[in-house]
Order: structure tokens, then C-alpha cells, then sequence
């Protein structure tokens, strides 16, 4: 049984209630932060820990705290990212409404250690209901004292906000997010100036994910020292993962990083193989913006060692045999799926919601989406498989932000392990665009 | 100060500049292109991504490359910052690729364009892009919108580059046009058919690389390359009425702004400058306007061969002295 550190109390009945939380020892890192560390401390013992954000990039929150530039006569902000909204990844929403009180402590714990005096935190437009769930335990926090001012007699005031998006993916890139809640179109920023330098109304903000900032209370409780002992080398702690597709336990996880993947795949405890007993095909493991992998690939690396659930395990490889943690949207893949239409599906999600400000992604994502919509449909030319490998390769890393990376990815991985799929559809226009065709490997092929 | 090197070059320049400024100053083949940077316009830059550079060393203290292309118009450059432009491969296919995919939704149909001749990425694909088009799916067409008596909005054109609503938020103090919609289905648009009437509004026409917004008082009233352009002001109480006249004749068939050498405007002006003083009495020519002669607008315009008295063996003073004194061709 894995060690469980956000969701060990998920299931006790009322706990998104304050009475509850405290009663299981809710808020407890507050009263130990503001009261008997200084906020430096705080930002120290979240370095110790080697958390890393589980927005998806995984780069170390407590470096990212170490970068907020010095209080100028500027206030600082903390923003929680929960505009979660990768195909494949339904995390946050399970912690925001569960045990929304996990969050709000968090919030209050890592704003005391960067100083900032009001903070936000940026929902989903499209989980109203959590919202309200969120603003009810905000609510309640407010009155119990530990929002507000003055903060449990400690001197430190925190006010915070819940503020829902309209529903753009790209206003989970943090410059957009940070565009969005400043009341503007959510277009990325360009980088630099970073958030950390030029953020929120041009201050010094930090953007952090849901999962990240609800980790910051157990390592202020128990020490960021503890918190590296759980997980493997640089992936530390636990991570909440987000299992769908076709297996029998679909739900979300916590795991200890460094889980073997074939366990967590697998066994009862997770998510109890693929349903059905078919055959396991392929993966997406870190949300729909990372490369796709074959089956045997994720269990094992190309060289041959089994892999765990960690930053480095996954991207063993790079992007010719590797692929991301990610978010850890993990979505599973019985042969019955048609990696083709997988792809034209992922790559309309990143057509639609392109912000169309730079060209690459505007143009590119939207002639990938139409070339893979032709192949499906048989139409397609043997020609527009490279094509497609050629305009992927034009966005990847040519774009403001990362949703150009996150719609070529997809496509690049697929062709890269699937090709003769793709080449299967081609060939046999009329036998693909029979409703559940796939190609099934050898047997197939030789039909040709 | 910074010192930089920019495909060989070294060039020194002020902490703060960007990557393209630093190019600027160098000058000639070497400067990339820019189809959505704009100097004068705050916020401008990064989208197009026509100005791609590869840095291959980051700075003296921290020498590592960066791992992908760069926007030079957006990225301060570093001390010791080492940039290729016009010498590495990758950039050169990469700005290729944004050549294509700005063309997937722009016609090519220069011949009918009243930007033709003076359009930023007309250069910018006879320089970087290919011959042909890979894109074989349908375009996205637009319906015409009336944005008022004053400028043509063609939508189909549009490359998004954002100019000219950085143009009407920092210039104007009567905003109603913007971006609406998102991706390849976003489009500059006012916000329930709203017309486009301020004291500045002009200059969105200036700004715009290419021939989604045009001047209607001109067009098809001519080809650029067959007017001649004369620098001329007046005495305006809104701007500085320094403006090139677009003549044909004694007719002014146009008005615009003065433009540097990278096209960008160097004063704003102001419509009643632009689309209401079309008489040349309203005018103080100063001469011929010097347009670059690689440009296409050049075309047609002979220079004037370049005579050397010297050689001439007992040319009266007089005579030299008219020659030396020749207003110089407008052309060069």
C-alpha cells in the first residue's frame, strides 16, 4: 500500500468541511509557519523537499519560490493554477473538491512564505460547481481566522480569491492565465520578463499548480527532509495520477514516485490492467501533450530496463523511445483503438483551442487537424504522412509558448511508433473509415 | 554595453536592446525580417515568428546555447550573446515553414492587392519562402465588413499580427476594433459592426504589413510603383504633418505617413492630414522622396546618370556648377 499524503483523508465523510479538516488535523502547517518559522524558512524547507510542479513542466517549486524578485515597493502574488484542462488529466478537481480545504491551507502556507498579501486562486469557467465549493471553504476559513487580517495573532493578513476562467485551455500556460485574470484575452506572454520578475499587474508573482501548493502543508508539518525520502532520486514525494482509458479501475491515484509502471498498470491496487483482458497497445502517460508510447516502450525502455513512475524513468529515451510524466493524465489504450483517429481527435482538441496569436500554432495546428482528418477518412496520400512529421516539426519550438510543443508532440509520437497504421489507412480507404476499423499488425498487413 | 556577435559581426550596443535592434544597427542582409514587430507600437512583437534567430552562446557568464529558436525582436541581448541569423540552416528552414504557414490563409493575389509593391510579406516570401504550396485544404474566407467611409477592412489579408490594434489602443482614445475569436478562426473585427472613426484611425493602414487595411480614398486608384512620392508638410495643429504625397501628375492620389528604412512610421499623423488634404496647394513639397531601390515601388523610376564633370575636358563653371547642383535623383 503506497503512502498517501494529499488524499489520506479524501474519503473521511464532511472533510470539505472546516470542522472536519481540523479535526484530522487540518491547518496545523499555518499555525507552525506563521507562528514559529519566518517565511524564508518556509521557502527553504520546500527546497529540501525536491518537490517539483505537477502542473506538468516538474520544474522545482522551491527554485521557482527562490527566483520571485525582491519586494521593490511592489506587492507579490501567489496564483494557484486550476484551469486544469489537459485531455487525460482530472487531478486537481478530485482535491479542489474533495478536501478544497487541503488547497486553501496550502495557499495560505506558501503565500506567507513569499510574502504576498493577497492571492489568487484560477479556476476552470467550467467547474462552477467547484468554485462554489471552494468559495464556501474560503468562506469558512475566513471566519474561523486564518484569511483575512492579522492571521491567527500572527501579524501576517492574506486575502484570497477564487476567480473562474472562461474555459480556454491556453489560459493554463501561466502568462496567459496570469493575462486572463487581469481581465485581458488570453494570450501567452513572451518570455522573459518571467512571472517571477514581471507577473500579476507587472509584480512579482509565482504560478503554481493545485497539486503543488496542497503538497506545501505536510512538508511544513513534517519537514521537507521527510518529503525527499519518499520517491527516487529527483522525483520526489507523491503524485496524484489520473488514470483512464480502457482499463478496469479507471480514477485517480496517489502514488509514490518511483511506482513501477508495470505495477501501477497492472496490479489490483491501481488500475487492474486493461479491461476487458484485451491487450494493452499503447499509452499516453503524462496527459494528451506528451508523446504517445507503444506498449512495450512504457513498460520497458528501448534499452531493455523496466520503467518506474518518475520524471526521469519516463522521458528515458527522449522523444525517440521516451515520452513525460506530465500532468499525469495517464490514459491507457486497449487494441481496439485506432491510433489515427486518437491523433485527429488530440489534434482537433489543439486546433480549437490555439489562441492564434503566433502563425505556427495558428496555421499549423489547424493544417495538422485537417491532414489527419483526410487520412481517417480515407482520403488520405502516402505523401501526407510526412507531411504531417514536416508540419509538426515547423511548430515544434517555434511558437510563444509550449501548446505549439503540446500539439506537435502528439502527432510527431504517433507517426514516429504507428507509421504503418497510418500507411494502413492510406491503403485501405474504404476498410478504415468502417466504423471500429483498426489495424491489427501483421495479419493486416498482408491483406494488402 | 553589450558585446554581441551577430553571424560574425561584432557589434556593441546599449544593455536592454533587442536581439533585432542589435541587428538593425548592423544593417543591410543580415537584419531579419520583422512582419509583427513595430518600434514605435509598445508590446509589439513575438507573434509572427518571422524573425526566428538561433543563439548559439546565451551570454559570456553563461555561454550555453539556447535550446530553441529565439523571437530577435522580443529577446534582450546579453553580454557576450553569440546569434546566427543568415548562417544557421535551422533558421533559415524554420522561417521557411512561417513563410508557408502565413500563406496558407493569405492570397496570393498581389496583382489585385492595393498593398502590392509595398507589402511586407510579399518581400518577406520572395526572400525566405518556395515556390510552391503544400496546403491543398480549403481556405478560410471571411465576409466583408464595413468599418466605415474611411478604411477597407479585408479580412481574407489578414495575418494577425496584432499592429494595428497595438496602433488604435496606443494611439486613439476611441478603441472599438480588437481580436475576436480564437486560432485560425480569429479575426480583427469591431465589436458589433462599429465604424472606425477617430483622429488617428489612419494609421492602422500604415501599420499593417500587408493589404488587410487599405486607404479607400486610393483604392485602385493606382499602382504604387507608377506614383511619385514627394516629401511634404504643413502646418497641422493635431500632428506633424510631415507626410509623403503619393502623386501621379499634379494629382495627390495619397497620403501617408513618413516611413524609416524598416517601414516603420517615423510621425503619426492624423486622417485630416491623410485623407482630407488631397490638393498639392495644401502642401509644402520639400522634394522627391528616396525610396530604396531595391523596392519595387523604384521600378519604372530611372536614376539619373551620375555625371562627372571632370571628365568633360573645358566645361564652362557655369555648367559644372549646374550639374554638381542637380537636385539629386529621387531614385537612388
Amino acid at each position: 500500500m503506497g503512502r498517501k499524503i494529499l488524499t489520506e483523508h479524501i474519503n473521511v465523510p464532511d472533510i470539505h468541511t472546516l470542522a472536519v479538516y481540523r479535526k484530522m488535523g487540518g491547518y496545523r502547517s499555518v499555525e507552525k509557519a506563521l507562528k514559529t518559522m519566518t517565511s524564508e524558512e518556509v521557502v527553504e524547507e520546500v527546497k529540501k523537499s525536491g518537490l517539483r510542479g505537477r502542473g506538468g513542466a516538474g520544474f522545482p517549486t522551491g527554485m521557482k519560490w527562490s527566483f520571485l524578485a525582491k519586494p521593490e515597493g511592489k506587492p507579490r502574488y501567489l496564483v494557484c493554477n486550476a484551469d486544469e484542462s489537459e485531455p487525460g488529466t482530472f487531478k486537481d478537481r478530485v482535491l479542489m473538491e474533495k478536501i478544497p480545504h487541503a488547497l486553501i491551507e496550502g495557499m495560505i502556507t506558501s503565500s506567507y512564505a513569499l510574502g504576498a498579501r493577497t492571492s489568487y486562486i484560477y479556476i476552470r469557467g467550467e467547474l462552477m460547481f467547484v468554485l462554489r465549493i471552494l468559495e464556501k471553504a474560503i468562506a469558512e476559513a475566513y471566519a474561523a481566522g486564518f484569511l483575512g487580517e492579522n492571521i491567527l495573532g500572527s501579524g501576517y493578513s492574506l486575502d484570497l480569491h477564487v476567480h473562474p476562467g472562461g474555459g480556454a485551455y491556453i489560459c493554463g500556460e501561466e502568462t496567459a492565465l496570469l493575462e486572463s485574470l487581469e481581465g485581458k484575452r488570453g494570450n501567452p506572454r513572451n518570455k522573459p520578463p518571467f512571472p517571477a520578475v514581471q507577473g500579476l499587474y507587472a509584480c512579482p508573482t509565482v504560478v503554481n499548480n493545485v497539486e503543488s501548493i496542497a503538497s506545501v502543508p505536510w512538508i511544513v508539518n513534517n519537514t521537507g527532509e521527510e518529503y525527499a525520502k519518499i520517491g527516487v532520486g529527483r522525483s520526489t514525494g507523491t503524485k496524484l495520477i489520473s488514470a483512464g482509458g480502457h482499463l478496469n479501475k479507471p480514477g485517480v491515484y496517489e502514488i509514490e514516485l518511483g511506482l513501477p509502471v508495470e505495477e501501477f498498470l497492472f496490479s489490483d491496487e491501481y488500475c487492474g490492467g486493461i479491461w476487458k483482458g484485451r491487450q494493452f497497445k499503447a499509452v499516453v502517460a503524462g496527459g494528451s501533450s506528451v508523446p504517445i508510447l507503444p506498449a512495450h516502450l512504457f513498460l520497458k525502455t528501448a534499452e531493455g530496463v523496466p520503467r518506474v513512475m518518475t520524471y526521469e524513468s519516463l522521458s528515458e529515451g527522449g522523444f525517440v523511445s521516451g515520452t513525460m510524466l506530465g500532468s499525469g493524465g495517464f490514459i491507457a489504450m486497449d487494441d481496439t483503438t485506432c491510433i489515427v483517429r486518437n491523433t485527429w481527435n488530440f489534434a482537433r482538441f489543439y486546433h480549437h483551442e490555439s489562441c492564434g496569436q503566433c502563425s505556427p500554432c495558428r496555421e499549423g495546428t489547424g493544417w495538422m487537424e485537417k491532414i489527419l482528418h483526410r487520412i481517417e477518412h480515407g482520403h488520405g496520400h502516402m505523401h501526407d504522412i510526412d507531411l504531417l512529421v514536416n508540419v509538426s516539426k515547423q511548430i515544434e519550438g517555434n511558437t510563444i509558448c509550449p501548446l505549439g510543443d503540446a500539439a506537435a508532440w502528439p502527432v510527431a509520437s504517433a507517426v514516429r511508433h504507428f507509421r504503418e497504421e497510418f500507411e494502413w489507412h492510406v491503403k485501405h480507404p474504404g476498410a478504415a473509415t468502417q466504423p471500429g476499423a483498426v489495424y491489427r499488425g501483421a495479419e493486416e498487413a498482408a491483406l494488402v | 554595453m553589450a558585446k554581441i556577435t551577430f553571424d560574425g559581426i561584432e557589434v556593441e550596443i546599449p544593455d536592454g536592446t533587442t536581439i533585432l535592434n542589435a541587428a538593425r544597427k548592423i544593417g543591410g542582409d543580415v537584419v531579419p525580417p520583422a512582419m509583427c514587430y513595430y518600434t514605435p507600437l509598445k508590446g509589439s512583437g513575438g507573434k509572427c515568428r518571422a524573425c526566428l534567430v538561433k543563439v548559439t552562446a546565451g551570454s559570456a557568464k553563461d555561454p550555453r546555447p539556447m535550446p530553441k529558436l529565439v523571437a530577435s525582436c522580443v529577446t534582450p541581448v546579453q553580454d557576450g550573446m553569440v546569434v546566427e541569423n543568415t548562417l544557421s540552416p535551422q533558421v533559415l528552414e524554420a522561417r521557411k515553414g512561417v513563410v508557408e504557414m502565413l500563406l496558407i490563409n493569405h492570397p496570393l493575389d498581389c496583382p489585385v492587392c492595393d498593398q502590392a509593391g509595398e507589402c511586407d510579406l510579399q518581400n518577406f516570401s520572395y526572400e525566405h519562402g518556395t515556390s510552391a504550396t503544400r496546403y491543398e485544404e480549403d481556405r478560410r474566407t471571411f465576409e466583408k465588413q464595413d468599418i466605415g467611409p474611411l478604411i477597407q477592412l479585408h479580412m481574407n489579408r489578414c495575418i494577425l499580427c496584432y499592429r494595428c490594434v497595438y496602433t488604435a489602443d496606443q494611439l486613439t482614445n476611441k478603441r472599438v476594433h480588437g481580436v475576436l475569436g480564437r486560432g485560425d478562426a480569429s479575426e480583427i473585427g469591431t465589436y458589433i459592426e462599429n465604424v472606425i472613426d477617430n483622429e488617428f484611425s489612419g494609421n492602422v493602414i500604415d501599420v499593417c504589413p500587408v493589404g488587410a487595411l487599405t486607404d479607400k480614398t486610393f483604392r485602385f486608384k493606382n499602382r504604387v510603383w507608377f506614383t511619385k512620392p514627394l516629401d511634404a508638410h504643413r502646418d497641422c495643429p493635431k500632428c506633424a504633418g510631415k507626410v509623403i504625397l503619393w502623386t501621379r501628375g499634379s494629382d495627390v492620389l495619397r497620403v501617408t505617413a513618413r516611413k524609416n528604412e524598416y517601414g516603420e512610421v517615423v510621425d503619426f499623423i492624423c486622417n485630416e492630414c491623410r485623407f482630407e488634404k488631397k490638393e498639392m496647394n495644401d502642401w509644402t513639397v520639400e522634394g522627391p522622396r528616396h525610396i530604396a531601390r531595391a523596392s519595387v515601388i523604384s521600378a519604372n523610376h530611372y536614376e539619373l546618370p551620375v555625371l562627372n564633370p571632370q571628365l568633360i575636358p573645358d566645361l564652362p563653371q557655369s555648367t559644372v556648377d549646374e550639374l554638381n547642383n542637380f537636385p539629386r535623383p529621387f531614385i537612388s
